[in-house]
C-alpha cells in the first residue's frame, strides 16, 4: 500500500471515530435524560404524566422509524444552520446524532425496565424524592444495562456513519464506495470492511469489560 | 402510636372496581408490635401501604405519632417517611452498594454528612451483627443476612415505627426466628412500635402483641394474641389456628363422619381448653360424672406467650343422652366444643 493510500485510510479511520465519537457523546447527553423521562413519567410510575409520556413515545417512534439516509437529507438545512456546512464529517454527526437519541432513549428506558419495582418502593419509602430515586436507585442500579445500551449504540453508529458518505461525509464507508467500489479497487474495500470489523469488536469488547467490572449480582 | 380511622382503598371505577380496604379501623399503640393476618390478596399489603402512603387511602385518615398523613405536602411526606421505616419480603437492597452503603442511603437521602453516617450505620451493623460483611454486596449475602441488613437500613434513619411487609416469607424456618428475634429486640431495645403483616401464624405467636385477622378487605377481629390463639371469633380465624396446630382428624374418620346423629353414632368433638381449663383433669371427671368413655384421637399442648393453650380430639362414648350431658358439662367448665360429626358405633 503506499503512503498516500495508508493517508488515506487513517484519515478515514479517525474520522469515522470522530463522527462516532461526537454524535454518541452528544446523543448520549440528551438520550438519557428522554430514556429517564420515558421511564418515571408512565402511569403509576414516580412522576406519572401519562400525556407527557404518550408525547415523548410518539417523538421518540417517530425518530426512530425515518430511515437514516432519508433524515440525513431531510434535515439539510437544520444542518447547515447549526454547523454552517452541509458537508463533512461534523455535518454528517448532526443526523448521527438525531437518529441515536431516540435509539438512546429506548435503550435507557428498557434498562430502567429491568429494575425491579420493589426498589423504587424502598427507596420511597425512605423519604426518596424523585430525584434522588432517579439519580440513587435508577441509574446506578441500571448501569449494566445503559453501559450494553450505549455499546449496541455506538455500534449501530460506525454503520450509520458509513452512509455519511451520501452527504460528502467523509469516514470509512465513504472511502470503501469511493475507492473500493466506483475505482474498483478491492484491497481498499478489504482493509475497510477490516478496519470496521476490527473497530466494532473493539467496542463491544470495551461494552462487555465494562459491564462485567459493574454487575454485583 | 399508628392510628388508622375508616380508611377504604378502591382500584378502579363503576362495575370494575375493586375494593382492597373496606372502612378498616385500627389503632397499634407506642411500643408495641402489631401483626395484621391474612389469605393472600385479602388486603395485607395495601393495608401496609397506607401507613407510609405508598398507597394513597380513597377515603380515611392515617396517622402516625399524631401527624396526619394523609394531609402531608409532598416534602412534608418525605420528612414523615423518615421516622417510619420498612422492610420487605424479598429485601429490596441495592445491588450496586455494598452493605455499608446500602445502610448509608436514608442518611444520604436526608443529606447527613460523611462523618455523621458513618457514626450511624458502623453501630447499626452492629446491632444487626453484620459488622464483618460491611464492604460485601449483598449478591454474596444469604436471605436472612440480606433482612438484616434491610432492617439496619430501615432503622438508619431513627424511626418511630418499622413495616414488616412479609418479612420472613422468603426466609426458611431457622433463618425467619432469628430474625423475629431481632425484630422483638428492636422493639424491646429501642421502643419502635412494629406493624407487621403475614401469612404465618407462627410469626404472630412468636413477637406479636396483638393482632388482627384481614379477609376481603375487612378487618374481622383484633385481639390479643393470646385470646385470638384461645378464641378465635370467626370461622377464618378457626381455620389459621387450625391449620397452625395441624390438628384435625385422621382421614379415614373424616370419611367415617357424618353430619347427623343416629341411635347409633358416637359424637366426635374437638375441644380447645384454655385459662385454668388446661390444669384440670376435666377429662377423667367427666369419664366418672357422666358415666361416658372417651376416646382421645389427637392431643395438642401449646404455648403462646404466657398462656397455654390444650387442644383434642376425642369421641365420646355412651347413649345420645349421656353424651349430650357430658358436652354440657364441658361447656360449663369454660371449654369449646365443637362437634365434628358422627361416627358409627363399631359394633
Amino acid at each position: 500500500m503506499s503512503s498516500a493510500m495508508f493517508d488515506l485510510v487513517l484519515q478515514a479511520t479517525l474520522d469515522t471515530l470522530y463522527m462516532v465519537a461526537v454524535s454518541g457523546v452528544i446523543a448520549t447527553l440528551l438520550g438519557l435524560p428522554l430514556g429517564v423521562m420515558l421511564y418515571v413519567t408512565r402511569p403509576r410510575q414516580i412522576l406519572a404524566m401519562p400525556v407527557l409520556n404518550q408525547v415523548l413515545g410518539i417523538v421518540t417512534n417517530v425518530g426512530r422509524s425515518i430511515p437514516f439516509i432519508i433524515l440525513m437529507v431531510a434535515i439539510i438545512p437544520f444542518t447547515r444552520m447549526l454547523v454552517g456546512t452541509s458537508i463533512g464529517i461534523n455535518a454528517a454527526s448532526v443526523p448521527l446524532t438525531i437518529a441515536a437519541i431516540p435509539f438512546v432513549a429506548r435503550l435507557i428506558e428498557g434498562a430502567l425496565n429491568e429494575i425491579s419495582p420493589g426498589l423504587i418502593e424502598s427507596a420511597q419509602s425512605m423519604g426518596a424524592t424523585p430525584w434522588q430515586v432517579i439519580t440513587k436507585v435508577l441509574i446506578p442500579e441500571a448501569r449494566g444495562g445503559i453501559i450494553t445500551g450505549l455499546t449496541i449504540t455506538l455500534v449501530t453508529l460506525v454503520s450509520y456513519s458509513a452512509m455519511a458518505g451520501a452527504v460528502g461525509g467523509g469516514g470509512l464507508g465513504d472511502l470503501g464506495i469511493r475507492y473500493g467500489y466506483n475505482r474498483f479497487n478491492p484491497t481498499i474495500m478489504l482493509i475497510t470492511v477490516v478496519i470496521l470489523v476490527v473497530m466494532v469488536q473493539g467496542f463491544q469488547s470495551l461494552g462487555d469489560y465494562l459491564v462485567r467490572k459493574s454487575d454485583r449480582k | 402510636m399508628i392510628e388508622i380511622s375508616n380508611v377504604s382503598k378502591t382500584y378502579g371505577t363503576g362495575s370494575n372496581a375493586v375494593h382492597a380496604l373496606k372502612d378498616v379501623n385500627l389503632t397499634i399503640p407506642k411500643g408495641t408490635i402489631h401483626g395484621v393476618i391474612g389469605l393472600s390478596g385479602a388486603g395485607k399489603s395495601t393495608l401496609i401501604r397506607c401507613v407510609n402512603l405508598l398507597e394513597r387511602p380513597s377515603t380515611g385518615s392515617v396517622s402516625v405519632d399524631g401527624q396526619e398523613m394523609t394531609r402531608l405536602s409532598r416534602g412534608e411526606l418525605n420528612r414523615a417517611r423518615h421516622r417510619i421505616g420498612m422492610i420487605f419480603q424479598h429485601f429490596n437492597l441495592l445491588t450496586t452498594r455494598t452493605v455499608f452503603d446500602n445502610v448509608a442511603l436514608p442518611l444520604e437521602l436526608m443529606g447527613e454528612d460523611r462523618r455523621a453516617i458513618k457514626d450511624r450505620v458502623i453501630p447499626l451493623l452492629e446491632l444487626v451483627g453484620l459488622s464483618d460483611k460491611a464492604k460485601q454486596y449483598p449478591a454474596q449475602l444469604s436471605g436472612g443476612q440480606k433482612q438484616r441488613v434491610a432492617i439496619a437500613r430501615a432503622l438508619a434513619s431513627k424511626p418511630n415505627v418499622l413495616l414488616c411487609d412479609e418479612a420472613t416469607s422468603a426466609l426458611d424456618p431457622q433463618t425467619t426466628s432469628s430474625i423475629l428475634e431481632l425484630l422483638r429486640e428492636i422493639n424491646h431495645q429501642l421502643g419502635i412500635t412494629i406493624l407487621l403483616i403475614t401469612h404465618e401464624m407462627e410469626v404472630v405467636k412468636s413477637i406479636c402483641h396483638r393482632v388482627s385477622l384481614i379477609s376481603d378487605g375487612e378487618l374481622v377481629e383484633d385481639a390479643e394474641v393470646g385470646d385470638f390463639f384461645t378464641a378465635p371469633n370467626t370461622q377464618l380465624g378457626r381455620e389459621f389456628l387450625n391449620d397452625f396446630l395441624q390438628l384435625t382428624p385422621p382421614k379415614e374418620l373424616i370419611e367415617r363422619l357424618s353430619e347427623t346423629p343416629s341411635e347409633h353414632t358416637h359424637p366426635v368433638v374437638r375441644l380447645t381448653f384454655s385459662g385454668d381449663a388446661v390444669s384440670t383433669p376435666l377429662i377423667s371427671r367427666l369419664a366418672r360424672k357422666c358415666s361416658v368413655d372417651v376416646s382421645i384421637l389427637q392431643a395438642k399442648v401449646e404455648s403462646i406467650q404466657d398462656r397455654t393453650l390444650g387442644l383434642m380430639i376425642a369421641e365420646l362414648l355412651g347413649s345420645p343422652a349421656q353424651t349430650q350431658e357430658a358436652m354440657a358439662y364441658l361447656e360449663a367448665h369454660q371449654l369449646q366444643v365443637e362437634v365434628l360429626g358422627h361416627v358409627q358405633r363399631n359394633v
